[in-house]
């Protein structure tokens, strides 16, 4: 017989303390984020790329633009270029310049807001790791687990696009403040000492299934954070397009963003890339539900809720495969699925008790 | 966002319609060349009926079913639709908690059953919608996949007479000759696994079909997996059984406490297996302040399978349940049994058994009967029946205030209490009767010589007398129980397999890119060789113009850029600023996973 490992309490104690030291190093992070938002403010290149942006909507309908890609590099200049056309009828909009706007000294702020976060999601990462090992168990077994994991792990994805240099920088004020909220909350109200698990959670099924559901909402976040800033971004472009004229204030943020089809793409590429690893999520929980309660399915409110979060996704791909259902209409159901998977996550182990055990706070 | 171009990227899949299509003889052949990209059905237009009579209408509300526009709504409907089901208790679920809910929404109760929210997953509505979710599926497969058994069987368009049209382009001049050039093409493209196709001046290339397999794939999987799920229904059978340390269990219908199967569910197919429980072992949480709370279970049994097999020592844990011949035997819950014994106004022990105890709460606090059905005779020698109301807690608190209860889940301070009665337990009534309850209502408590109601708590090892020598209650020990589940669930590796699939096929369908490459060469008029390239994807890819210029590039490096010459002008070009950056490297050539940009 294996009796459980009492929890470490000194290891319990420097998990907390990486937290919060996380959390200071964000807070950093986001005032440099807002400096470089400010910095970038002033900038002429943005307001450059606004009367690109204007002149771009006016005519652009028609003749769609085409842009050049070079196959940069001097050894290899006298390789054939290769130009693409992007598909007819689209907006065709030049993406912002970020949140620098091209200056110089706001750049310099957003490497720096960068390194903080970098540095925040080392002292997060290390906060869930000496959690884990408190107690010798993967560190998912409440809900102050499962937010300080989902917040690392929603970091992590965001400096690893960057890192693949990806454009996904204008993200990082956004997904900073968010963290920082999330990880409030759970130290705030969710934090539960470390402890044991009861024994329908001991199995390594909870690495599989767990550790994939926090995965993938993580990165359904980052989707959802796209088709936000999207929908802002649309209107402020179909505004532009319609004549309008958007009030300094939001053009100033908006015109620095990626254009609306950028956005539209990046949050559809990130959710479509998930939905399958969400889908064997489900099915790992309905095998652990098998082994552990005897029916791999019963339409326990945790089960009915990622339910209807794949369906909702399944829903969005599909829209996106039709014609009428795309751009706005698509990222309302981007969103509506994404709120079912938070409800899923907080509402449900709040609101309604099931068998999921640690739905205790 | 505005209107799609279908001309550009989408085009009419059918090539009879594209010829309808009034469109100038140049975007017939861009629409011809991305013609038979996928196997999705276009959308048609909103219209009433074609044809008149049932036919007509039957056929028009086919086509809306089967149109990708309701089996969105549909799926939307879905979604919506089993939320209820977790806001409002289940009578699959949990019976008790409908019970609460009913009393305390009395004036809800009417509507709620009417609208069967109590049977959500079975309900008329929400049965409606996945029938026709599903009839829609089915209808939308089955067209597709002989379309793509098509498309399979055909080969790369050729070439449009525009390649400057296309998504990604690109061209260079060449002193390589046109034929070399293409044959060049053609052993480099088919080295990379496409589908290759030679035309006059050119060469046509496909690559990604398994794009459009893994959707069918997955859609296939879908049902594999709803068939798989109604199997289960049908044929499961679910029965409960309380074992005491020592006793054994052999999977025959009769042996259960409680039984639930299927519809089609037939009793000769309990596999037939028997097993004891010889030892039980739990762990609590002894500090902290999750003190209490479980830790460990462990059931150690011996188990046959078979009439006639041999004994095999086994452990049964709350995730790994004992699994034999397609049913699983799973451990559920645990608790304690005092053993009683009782002795007649003759000093002849009439009764020794372990007496299981409900419990009540997190620690194990468990309430119960003695039921002492016969062989009982008072002093007078007439046979009657006792009953005794249990209470037993593992670990003793409360003394002094009145009440018992149960300080921690372990025996380390174990208590019985007893209440004595004496008459008729009811239990010939043939009302079925609750195993740890006593019906009193044709029974009368024994008095204490005060008049007061008789009634003691024992440590193990105690007894308490009968008042008047009407015999004594021993509290001999304590015994261990647990509760089994046997669950027999089949079609669950049907599932399984289908769920594997649907994974597989879902994976398949969103990393690849189905595209097209088209190589064409010709003679200019100074005699230099000019090379174009095109690409076209079902969607706006950041990966197509990588693969085109990762195919250019290796071309060219066979065919090299004529020397001195006016620079080809490649189409209409407008400079206009990209804020991407170029992409630093040639990706990999061969297929690679990606993830699919929007669609036209
Ligand atoms: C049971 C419900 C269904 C679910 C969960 C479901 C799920 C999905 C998913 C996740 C995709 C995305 C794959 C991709 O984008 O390539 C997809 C694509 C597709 N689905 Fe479904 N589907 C369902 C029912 C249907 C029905 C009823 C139809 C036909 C009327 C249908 C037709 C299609 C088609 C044509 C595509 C591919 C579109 C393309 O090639 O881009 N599906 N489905």
């Amino acid at each position: 017989m294996q009796l459980a490992a009492a929890a470490n309490e000194s290891l319990a104690h420097l998990s907390n303390n990486l937290i919060y030291a996380s959390m200071a190093v964000y807070t950093l992070a986001f005032l440099a984020h807002i400096t470089e938002w400010i910095f970038g403010s002033r900038s002429k290149v943005a307001r450059t790329a606004a009367a690109l942006t204007r002149s771009e909507t006016g005519t652009g309908a028609e003749t769609p633009a085409v842009q050049v890609r070079g196959k940069g590099g001097t050894a290899v200049l006298d390789k054939p270029e290769v130009v693409t056309r992007s598909a007819a009828g689209t907006r065709d909009v030049p993406d912002g310049p970020g949140a620098a706007g091209g200056t110089v000294q706001g750049d310099l702020y957003g490497r720096i807001a960068v390194s903080l976060t970098a540095l925040g999601f080392l002292l997060a990462a290390g906060g869930v790791i000496t959690r884990a090992l408190s107690v010798e168990r993967a560190p998912w077994g409440n809900m102050y687990e499962f937010s300080i994991t989902f917040a690392t792990v929603a970091v992590g994805v965001y400096l690893a696009l960057l890192a693949l240099k990806k454009n996904v920088r204008w993200l990082g004020l956004f997904l900073v403040t968010t963290v920082l909220l999330d990880l409030g909350v759970a130290t705030t109200w969710l934090y539960t000492d470390s402890d044991q698990l009861v024994p329908a959670l001991h199995s390594y099924w909870l690495w599989i299934h767990v550790s994939t559901a926090i995965f993938c909402g993580a990165v359904f976040y980052i989707g959802a954070a796209g088709a936000v800033l999207y929908l802002f971004r649309d209107s402020y472009e179909a505004k532009l397009a319609g004549g309008g004229k958007p009030g300094t204030f939001s053009t100033s943020v908006m015109e620095r963003f990626p254009s609306a089809a950028s956005l539209d793409k990046f949050s559809y590429r990130i959710n479509a890339a998930v939905f399958p690893l969400w889908t064997f999520t489900i099915i790992a929980g309905a095998i652990w539900a098998g082994d552990a309660w005897g029916r791999y399915w019963g339409w326990d409110p945790k089960e009915v809720w990622s339910f209807v979060t794949w369906v909702a996704y399944a829903c969005y791909l599909h829209a996106r495969a039709t014609a009428g259902w795309k751009g706005r209409k698509a990222a309302y159901l981007a969103l509506f699925a994404f709120a079912c998977w938070i409800w899923n996550y907080y509402g449900v182990n709040i609101l309604l008790s099931g068998k999921h055990s640690y739905a205790g706070v | 966002m505005s209107t799609s171009d279908k001309a550009s990227t989408e085009a009419p899949h059918d090539s009879e319609d594209s010829a309808s299509a009034e469109a100038s003889a140049e975007a017939s052949a861009e629409a011809a060349a991305g013609a038979q990209l996928s196997t999705a059905p276009l959308e048609d237009a909103p219209g009433g009926p074609v044809g008149i009579g049932v036919f007509g209408w039957a056929r028009w509300f086919w086509r809306q079913l089967t149109s990708m526009r309701v089996a969105l709504i549909l799926l939307f409907l879905l979604s919506l639709a089993s939320i209820p089901g977790s806001l409002i208790p289940q009578n699959q679920v949990d019976l008790m908690k409908v019970a609460a809910w009913k009393k305390e929404h009395a004036s809800w109760v009417g509507v709620a059953e009417k609208l069967q929210l109590f049977d959500v997953y079975s309900s008329v509505w929400f049965s409606a919608i996945y029938l026709l979710l599903f009839i829609s599926l089915i209808g939308c497969i089955l067209p597709r996949s002989w379309q793509f058994v098509g498309q399979l069987r055909g080969r790369p368009p050729a070439a449009p007479r525009r390649l400057d049209r296309m998504p990604a382009y690109t061209t260079w001049r060449t002193d390589t000759s046109p034929d070399e050039v293409l044959s060049y093409a053609g052993t480099l493209l088919g080295g990379r696994r496409f589908r290759t196709e030679g035309g006059p001046g050119s060469v046509s290339a496909e690559k990604g079909y398994l794009r459009e397999a893994g959707n069918l794939v997955f859609h296939v999987a879908l049902i594999v997996m709803l068939i798989a799920f109604a199997w289960g229904q049908y044929f499961k059978s679910e029965g409960g059984k309380l074992v005491l340390r020592g006793k054994g269990f052999s999977n025959t219908l009769t042996q259960y406490d409680d039984f639930k199967s299927g519809a089609l569910f037939d009793s000769d197919d309990l596999p037939p297996f028997s097993f004891t429980l010889d030892k039980f072992d739990a762990t609590f949480e002894r500090t902290g302040p999750q003190k209490g709370t479980p830790r460990e279970f462990k059931a150690y049994v011996t188990f046959t399978n078979g009439a006639h097999g041999t004994p095999q020592k086994r452990e049964i844990q709350v995730n790994e349940p004992l699994e034999v011949d397609g049913s699983k035997v799973y451990l559920l819950g645990h608790g304690y049994a005092p053993v009683i014994s009782v002795t007649d106004p003759t000093g002849k022990v009439i009764f020794k058994d372990a007496v299981p105890m409900l419990p009540q709460d997190g620690n194990l606090t468990s309430t119960g009967a003695v039921k002492v059905t016969d062989g009982y005779k008072d002093k007078d020698g007439k046979a009657t029946q006792l009953g005794f109301a249990a209470m037993f807690v593992p670990t003793f608190a409360g003394a002094g205030e009145g009440t018992m209860f149960s300080q921690f889940p372990e025996l380390d301070f174990p208590a019985l209490a007893l209440n004595a009665w004496h008459g008729s337990l009811g239990v010939d009534s043939g009302l079925p009767q609750n195993v740890y309850q006593l019906d009193t209502s044709k029974m009368e408590q024994f008095k204490t010589e005060d008049g007061k109601p008789l009634a003691k708590r024992m440590l193990p090892g105690e007894s308490m007398e009968l008042p008047g020598g009407q015999g004594t209650v021993k509290f001999e020990g304590i015994e261990r129980w647990a509760t089994f589940s046997i669950t027999q669930q089949p079609g669950s590796g049907l599932a399984l397999g289908g769920a594997a699939a649907a994974i597989a096929g879902l994976a398949g369908s969103l990393f690849i890119q189905r595209r097209r490459i088209w190589v064409r060469a010709a003679a200019g008029k100074d005699g230099v060789t000019v090379v174009e390239m095109a690409g076209l994807g079902r969607s706006e890819s950041a990966k197509l113009p990588e693969e085109l210029a990762a195919l250019s590039g290796a071309l060219h490096a066979q065919a090299p850029t004529a020397g001195p010459g006016p620079a080809p002008v490649p189409g209409p070009l407008a400079e206009a600023p990209s804020a991407e950056a170029p992409p630093a490297e040639a990706p990999p050539a061969n297929e690679r996973a990606e993830v699919e940009g929007e669609r036209a």
